[in-house]
């Protein structure tokens, strides 16, 4: 019989640690890694898309952002249009979407039945799903023709008298991608508006009520004051969405090379004009450009989201403390 | 609870509560009307989608590639093909990416820096993927080429937060008496991980993963400077090649004058909207079932 040494045994476990150890360390190790290659792949997106513009930044500097030229064979380039069209469709987009958003937030948390919450709520997430490509294909082949026959003939006999709503109904312009945009982006707002608005606590919506309120009075004086700040966030996903939408846009806004005269013209926005050119281009200083188109959007979208993201957090910790 | 509106005793007896009522009904009837035109939308669009696609859908569109140029006929096999061996690819190099980013937020990281990877999976997540399109080019395509390995890089960055993030949820939700209890038997740190939590939270996992692809699939924008060239009409399988994807075949055929390319688009429209709808729903459905039996085993 062989009595146990106690080094031994403690050597036992001491080995039974450094495996244990060893295992942990290679998860850790594993993990480590993983977030090295998120933060490298951070820094290489950002330098590789600046190091393809790099020539153009050389070239233009900061009076690309003010150029309204756009010509291959001159080799002159500008953003100022392509900015405004990026602008103008996305914050026309907004306009229409916000609202419908808000609108069917508040349908979701506090009218329709219990039972159809979340099937209605999965559709209208639902439409965030279509890709963009089958929305611009629907977009180009059957809304574009329908707005031009009816919806644009009458928007020009009624709205007409207004600045920008004078024209000729076109079937490919600003019109449609900000309709388009508008699909893409109530998904979007709806959602986060409708967490924020079950957020609420329920003693204020109560208090509200037995003050006499109606239920209208209640959403506008009580649950809306409650989630403005988040509803400024989710305002800004929702832009940083449109500005940065392609491939959709790019098939119904009709790619002009000038700004529109009023909402029916053909336009461009810089995500577009990127999905168009960008494969076939006459020369690399046009691909630099259109690198810094790209550049102009990576900015606007990391500064958006970051932002968003910062205000999220804040609104969050708000309600946590509560 | 939700809290309802009681009928006020003597609301009606003064014209400016019943004026005050009609607006609430006004804006009830707004609200609910934009739900339907949302509802209605999304009907619009998938009915139209199906009306022009469905006729040109038989066996032979599916088994048969792309007919050559200027010829009729022909089916989107090599497109089909393509757009799973890119997919493919993608969930190799997201799925475990994702998860590792997850354990380390839930198991390793403090909060300050679980924060900050938080924040910065947000933030890629909201880069337009036509950007992602012209960061792919540059690093891989310059010098090299199209390829379908290209492409699915791309395709993975756009997976990569919805993974990680949805996992990251799911770990969160892993009772922590499990993890105590673990720990508590001597299992190490690494092991409680790979054999309680994981297991426990796979479900999660796989919805999530489904969700991501079925996002991916749609997108054109990171193909299109990546993999859009393609000369062959018949099925590849090489990824170092640039091969036919259901979105560009969408995208171009979309473009071009010819019903016949028209029909094409349509149908394969069809066929994408089914596959990233149809994988949508299963992934919230299932995410919605695991979150319930996760919940109840606490």
């Amino acid at each position: 019989m062989t009595v146990r040494n106690p080094t031994s045994d403690r050597d036992f476990h001491l080995a039974g640690d450094a495996r244990n150890r060893l295992g942990d360390r290679a998860l850790l190790g594993a993990a480590a890694f993983a977030v090295a290659g998120l933060v490298l792949l951070m820094v290489l997106l950002i330098y590789k898309v600046v190091d393809q513009a790099m020539p153009a930044i050389r070239e233009f500097g900061l009076s690309f952002l003010t150029g309204t030229t756009w010509n291959a064979v001159t080799n002159q380039f500008g953003a100022l249009d392509l900015i405004w069209g990026t602008l103008a469709t996305s914050l026309f987009a907004l306009v229409i979407a916000v609202p419908i958003a808000v609108a069917i937030a508040l349908f979701l948390t506090e009218l329709a039945p219990r039972v159809l919450r979340t099937p209605i709520g999965m559709l209208v997430e639902l439409l965030a799903a279509i890709p963009s490509v089958v929305l611009g294909l629907w977009g180009i082949v059957v809304m574009g023709p329908f707005l031009q026959a009816h919806v644009e003939p009458w928007m020009i006999a009624h709205l007409g008298f207004l600045p920008f709503f004078d024209g000729f109904p076109s079937a490919v312009g600003l019109l449609p991608a900000c309709l388009i945009l508008s699909v893409m982006v109530v998904p979007i707002v709806a959602s986060i508006t409708r967490e924020l608005l079950s957020s609420v606590p329920s003693d204020l919506k109560a208090g509200s009520l037995a003050l006499g309120s109606t239920r209208w009075e209640m959403v506008r004086r009580v649950m809306l004051p409650q989630i403005t700040g988040g509803l400024v966030a989710g305002v800004m996903l929702g832009f940083a969405r449109a500005i940065g939408e392609a491939i959709a846009v790019t098939q119904v806004i009709g790619g002009s090379l000038v700004r529109p005269e009023n909402i029916y013209a053909p336009a461009d926005t810089m995500a577009a004009r990127l999905a168009a050119q960008y494969a076939g281009t006459a020369t690399s200083l046009q691909k630099a450009s259109l690198a810094y188109l790209a550049v102009i959007l990576l900015a606007i979208s990391l500064i958006t989201n970051l932002v968003a993201q910062l205000i999220v957090r804040r609104m969050q910790r708000k309600l946590g403390a509560r | 609870m939700s809290v309802q509106a009681q009928p006020n005793p003597f609301a009606a007896r003064t014209a400016r509560a019943r004026r005050r009522k009609i607006v609430g009904y006004v804006m009830e009837g707004v609200a609910t009307a934009a739900a339907i035109l949302a509802v209605v939308v999304l009907a619009i669009v998938i009915g139209s989608v199906a009306k022009r696609g469905l006729p040109a859908i038989n066996l032979d569109f599916f088994t048969q590639n792309a007919a050559p140029f200027g010829q009729s006929g022909g089916g989107i096999a090599n497109a089909i093909v393509g757009t799973v061996i890119m997919l493919a690819i993608a969930t190799i190099i997201s799925v475990p990416a994702g998860v590792l980013l997850a354990i380390f937020n839930t198991e390793f990281a403090p909060p300050r820096v679980a924060n900050a990877i938080r924040l910065t999976l947000n933030v890629l997540a909201g880069v337009p993927t036509i950007v992602i399109g012209v960061f792919i080019f540059s690093l891989i395509v310059v010098g090299r080429g199209q390829s379908a390995f290209a492409a699915a890089i791309g395709l993975a960055i756009v997976m990569l937060p919805l993974i990680a993030r949805a996992t990251e949820e799911v770990l969160l939700l892993v009772p922590s008496s499990l993890r105590e209890g673990s720990l508590a038997l001597g299992a190490s740190r690494a092991r409680t991980v790979l054999t309680v939590i994981l297991p426990t939270a796979v479900g999660g996992m796989v919805t999530a993963t489904i969700v991501a692809v079925a996002r991916a699939a749609g997108e054109t924008a990171p193909l299109l400077f990546t993999c859009s060239i393609f000369v062959s009409t018949t099925i590849q399988t090489d990824p170092r090649q640039s091969m036919a994807t259901l979105p560009i075949v969408i995208f171009t055929s979309a473009e071009s004058p010819s019903p016949h390319d028209q029909q094409i688009a349509w149908a394969a429209a069809l066929v994408l909207i089914g596959v990233v709808l149809v994988g949508s729903i299963l992934g919230r459905v299932l995410s919605l079932r695991t979150r319930r039996q996760i919940e109840r085993a606490r």
